[in-house]
């Protein structure tokens, strides 16, 4: 018995493929599954969290639907994927936020933004914020570096704790030893495949995503987004070694925090759109539908988090700088505390089964 | 457990109607690999070319929907291949399977085509994969198509619609204008009505008549009614028959076909490879009788496969049980349906309604037959019987430690081989003996050139590549002239 029909779903699919086999060559997923005979929780939600959605074994099984075998891998792991998300957040009575993801994200952003607005005008004068500021320093008129470090640190250790509880969950539910998150070669070899999203390419020709045809750009896409996410990570890393060394914010667009922040900003930007795009385009009967809103909330987010900085960056020196940043640092705020509930686990779960996998083909 | 409440369905693929006006030089009849091959080469050559398919986009591609890989050969090791493959070695390989019932120069002919074919198919967007876990020992001789027999047929699909090749689907040939040896036009049904296609020249790649079980009833009598049809119910050999009606020689007879043992609670057609049960080996093999009736240890699957379709098809109401205990349960692939299992044999044989004294019987005896030795599950062992008929040459072990299992078994048809005569051009050749004007044939539906009997895995796709390519080109030059 297993605890939600997209469980028991899942199980049956597995068991039909284990005695197929014809996709163990497209990516990792089918591999894990060869290796065993039987499906647990564990299991499943192992193999739903390897699987990074290219569609392929959709479009190449001769028994997907109308088959009465009803075959749909893809759709099926990815209800049982995003269903681990929700049975592993911490804490857990805040799991619900998965339901209705979308909105639960909207309106944290939505209160987020309306608190920094409504704290520059409550502690600081409507002078300072609409008046226009330049030089060193600018921004922390409006809210000094301090605070702002203090605040912006707290929420992002926040959501490192919780995702890691969230993880510890996931390690304990498949039933790995702590110690295969330390061994390097499979450490190195998750980031390898997970920094080339070696799964993401349908097997060689690519992906999959409206139809047969493998003509999908989520690969593309995806390395626009997550590289632009990590540049602009390093943007602002980098801004805060300059700050202790002396030099405040903002800076002159040709300095490394600006350079970082601003090609990681153009990625965040192109990426969320393209992503949103092939999402909107594929082939309904590969997605999960109760999962829209939690996908689409965390590329809106993202784009969002862009857009925001790069208006700063252009309005930097007038009087719309105030609310501007009000806007950019509600909506970065909003992203770190809403990161342990929305799409962004994904990648944390999605590496460490990449460990795994490395340990398990290693000892095969 | 398998089903599951109304599947998600298909896009639907939306058709103009047929030009009554146009003549294509190269119709092609048929979707799968013969019929993809052919028209991709036709068109490569040059030709423009139709091509009608029976089913609807989904279940395009009939019977090679549900292969695996195809067997080619090579003189190297390849990146997917673990070595060479010489053609002396094929051709040796083929004239055992068939114990010589082959036509040595059509066969010698194709073997050397095969060759090309492994880069040919490449060419045309097939991808294949190295060999892995689920191979069946066939990594040197047979290439496995990544993501199998669907994958390699979008690929085609795709480059032949950038080729410019048309293809219809829901498009059923029910009619075809032949004189003398000439095809002038064929009637095509579509949901739209049926409509006439003209064409210069014709391949048919229709497949077989596997699925046509009143057919196969005209050599193997009523007992036909309980065979499983493990590819589509698309391949109802309707086109054979108008060809062979309109003086087509026939070749082959028509209980010759590929047919082996597989589950029987799959489903009456299209059950694919899933279905395959490869534990006849570790177990016995009982009628419902409870009677053993061959060496189930003869030799290592998959060689001796594909003989169990026809002993089960001997047996009272084609029906069979593979008995075996919990020591061998993990020894081959996990099934698709769970075996029916008990706590002793009496039970098993209570659940596979059998007569329970019977099976503990025969099981009785046959462990009391068993010999001394060292069991090795992946090589023929020395572990037999002595004193029972029939004998259990290898991996005989006494079947005693509980729970005990079954799986009842009955012939699943592969493909049918009695088709139309060919020569190396693909050309069908009359029953006068003279060469057809315009007509070409390749794949299934003339495989008995080249298979009287028996079968080599991957041979049914070399078979529908090799033939299918000199098809479409021979068509095409038809065409063009
Ligand atoms: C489960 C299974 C596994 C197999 N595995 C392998 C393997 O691994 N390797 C291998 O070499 N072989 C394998 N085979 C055998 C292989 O499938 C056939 O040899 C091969 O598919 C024959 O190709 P074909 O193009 O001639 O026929 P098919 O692929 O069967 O295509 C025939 C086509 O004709 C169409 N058609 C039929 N009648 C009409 C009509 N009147 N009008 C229009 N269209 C029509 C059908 O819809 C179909 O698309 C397997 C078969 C099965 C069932
Ligand atoms: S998805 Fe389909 S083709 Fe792929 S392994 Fe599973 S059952 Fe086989
Ligand atoms: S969708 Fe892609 S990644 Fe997921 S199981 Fe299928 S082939 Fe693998």
């Amino acid at each position: 018995m297993h605890a939600t029909s997209a469980l028991t779903e899942a199980d049956r699919l597995m068991t039909v493929c284990n005695s197929c086999r014809y996709c163990e060559g497209i990516c990792a997923v089918f591999p894990a599954m060869e290796m065993r005979r039987a499906f647990s929780d564990g299991d499943l939600n192992y193999l739903a969290n390897l699987c990074h959605s290219c569609g392929a074994c959709y479009y190449d099984c001769q028994f997907s639907p109308p088959h009465e075998f009803n075959v749909n891998v893809p759709q099926v792991l990815a209800q049982v994927r995003s269903e681990s998300y929700e049975a592993y957040a911490w804490p857990q009575f805040l799991s619900g936020s998965f339901q209705r993801n979308g909105l639960v994200i909207s309106i944290v952003a939505a209160l987020s933004v309306a608190a920094f607005v409504i704290g520059f005008v409550l502690f600081r004068d409507t002078s300072v914020l609409f008046g226009a500021h330049n030089g060193p320093g600018a921004f922390y008129k409006l809210m000094p570096h301090n605070e702002m470090a203090a605040l912006f640190g707290a929420a992002f250790l926040y959501a490192i704790v919780a995702i890691s509880m969230g993880v510890r969950n996931f390690w304990r539910d498949i039933g790995e030893p702590a110690g295969t998150l330390v061994q390097g070669s499979s450490l190195w070899q998750a980031i390898k495949d997970a920094s080339t999203l070696r799964y993401l390419d349908g097997g060689g020709v690519g992906c999959m995503n409206e139809d047969e045809k493998p003509t999908d750009k989520r690969r593309l896409y995806h390395h626009f987004t997550f590289y632009g996410f990590m540049l602009c990570f390093a943007s602002t890393s980098a801004a805060t070694v300059y700050h202790y060394l002396g030099r405040e914010a903002p800076y002159p667009w040709y300095d490394l925090p600006v350079v970082l922040g601003t090609l990681g900003g153009l990625g965040l930007i192109v990426g969320p759109i393209g992503l949103l795009r092939e999402k909107f385009r594929r082939d309904p009967v590969l997605q999960d539908g109760k999962k829209y809103g939690m996908d689409v909330a965390f590329l809106a987010m993202l784009f969002m988090t862009s857009l925001t900085g790069m208006a700063l960056l252009l309005l930097r020196a007038t009087p719309a700088m105030g609310l501007t940043l009000a806007l950019h640092i509600g909506i970065v705020f909003a992203l770190f505390i809403t990161m342990p509930y929305g799409k962004f686990v994904h990648g944390f779960y999605r590496f460490v089964a990449l460990v795994r996998y490395a340990k398990e083909r290693r000892e095969l | 457990m398998l089903q599951r409440s109304s599947p998600a369905v298909a896009k639907a693929h939306v058709t103009q109607p047929l030009d009554p006006e146009r003549r294509y030089d190269v119709l092609v009849i048929g979707g799968g690999n013969a019929a993809l091959c052919a028209a991709i080469s036709a068109r490569r050559s040059g030709a423009s070319v139709l091509v009608l398919e029976a089913a609807a986009h989904f279940y395009r591609g009939g019977n090679t929907r549900h292969t695996r890989n195809m067997r080619c050969a090579h003189d190297s090791a390849t990146e997917i291949l673990t070595g060479p493959y010489t053609e002396d070695e094929f051709w040796e390989d083929l004239k055992r399977v068939t114990q010589g019932h082959t036509d040595e120069e059509l066969a010698r002919y194709m073997i050397a085509e095969s060759k090309d074919m492994l880069t040919w198919i490449v060419d045309q967007g097939v991808r294949f994969q190295p060999s892995l876990g689920g191979t069946l020992s066939l990594g040197r001789t047979n290439s496995f198509f990544l993501g199998g027999g669907r994958a390699m047929l979008n690929a085609l699909y795709l480059t032949a619609e950038r080729l410019g090749v048309e293809v219809r689907y829901d498009a059923e040939v029910i009619e075809l204008e032949i004189e003398n040896g000439m095809f002038l036009s064929a009637t095509v049904k579509e949901a739209s009505g049926t409509s006439t296609v003209r064409a210069a020249a014709l391949v048919a790649a229709s497949g077989g008549f596997e699925a046509n079980i009143e057919w196969l009833k005209q050599g193997w009598g009523e007992i036909a009614e309980n065979f499983l049809i493990r590819g589509t119910p698309y391949n109802r050999g309707t086109i054979l028959r108008m060809l062979l009606d309109h003086q087509v020689k026939q070749i082959g007879d028509v209980t010759q076909c590929h047919a082996v043992a597989i589950d029987a609670r799959a489903p009456k057609f299209d059950g694919g490879i899933i279905t395959r049960l490869d534990c006849v080996i570790y177990g016995i093999v009982v009628n419902n009788q409870c009677q053993r009736f061959y060496d189930e240890g003869e030799d290592i699957w998959p060689k001796r496969y594909a003989i169990w379709g026809r002993l089960v098809a001997a047996q009272p109401d084609q029906i069979a049980y593979i008995i075996f205990d919990a020591r061998s349960l993990e020894l081959f692939m996990p099934s698709l349906f769970p075996p029916i299992r008990a706590d002793s044999i009496e039970e098993l044989a209570t659940l596979l309604e059998l007569d329970p004294a019977k099976l503990a019987e025969t099981v009785s005896r046959f462990n009391a037959a068993v010999q001394p030795g060292t069991f090795d599950p992946d090589n023929p062992d020395d572990c037999a019987t002595a004193g029972i008929r029939p004998a259990k040459t290898h991996w005989a072990r006494e079947i005693d430690v509980g729970p005990f299992y079954a799986y009842p078994v009955r012939p699943g048809i592969t493909f049918t081989y009695l088709g139309v005569k060919v020569n190396k051009e693909a050309r069908m050749i009359m029953a006068d003996g003279k060469q057809a004007v315009n007509m070409f044939a390749a794949g299934e539906i003339m495989a008995g050139n080249v298979l009287g009997q028996g079968y080599a895995a991957g041979i049914g796709m070399t078979i529908g590549s090799v033939f299918g390519r000199a098809a479409g080109r021979g068509a095409a030059k038809y065409a063009r002239n």
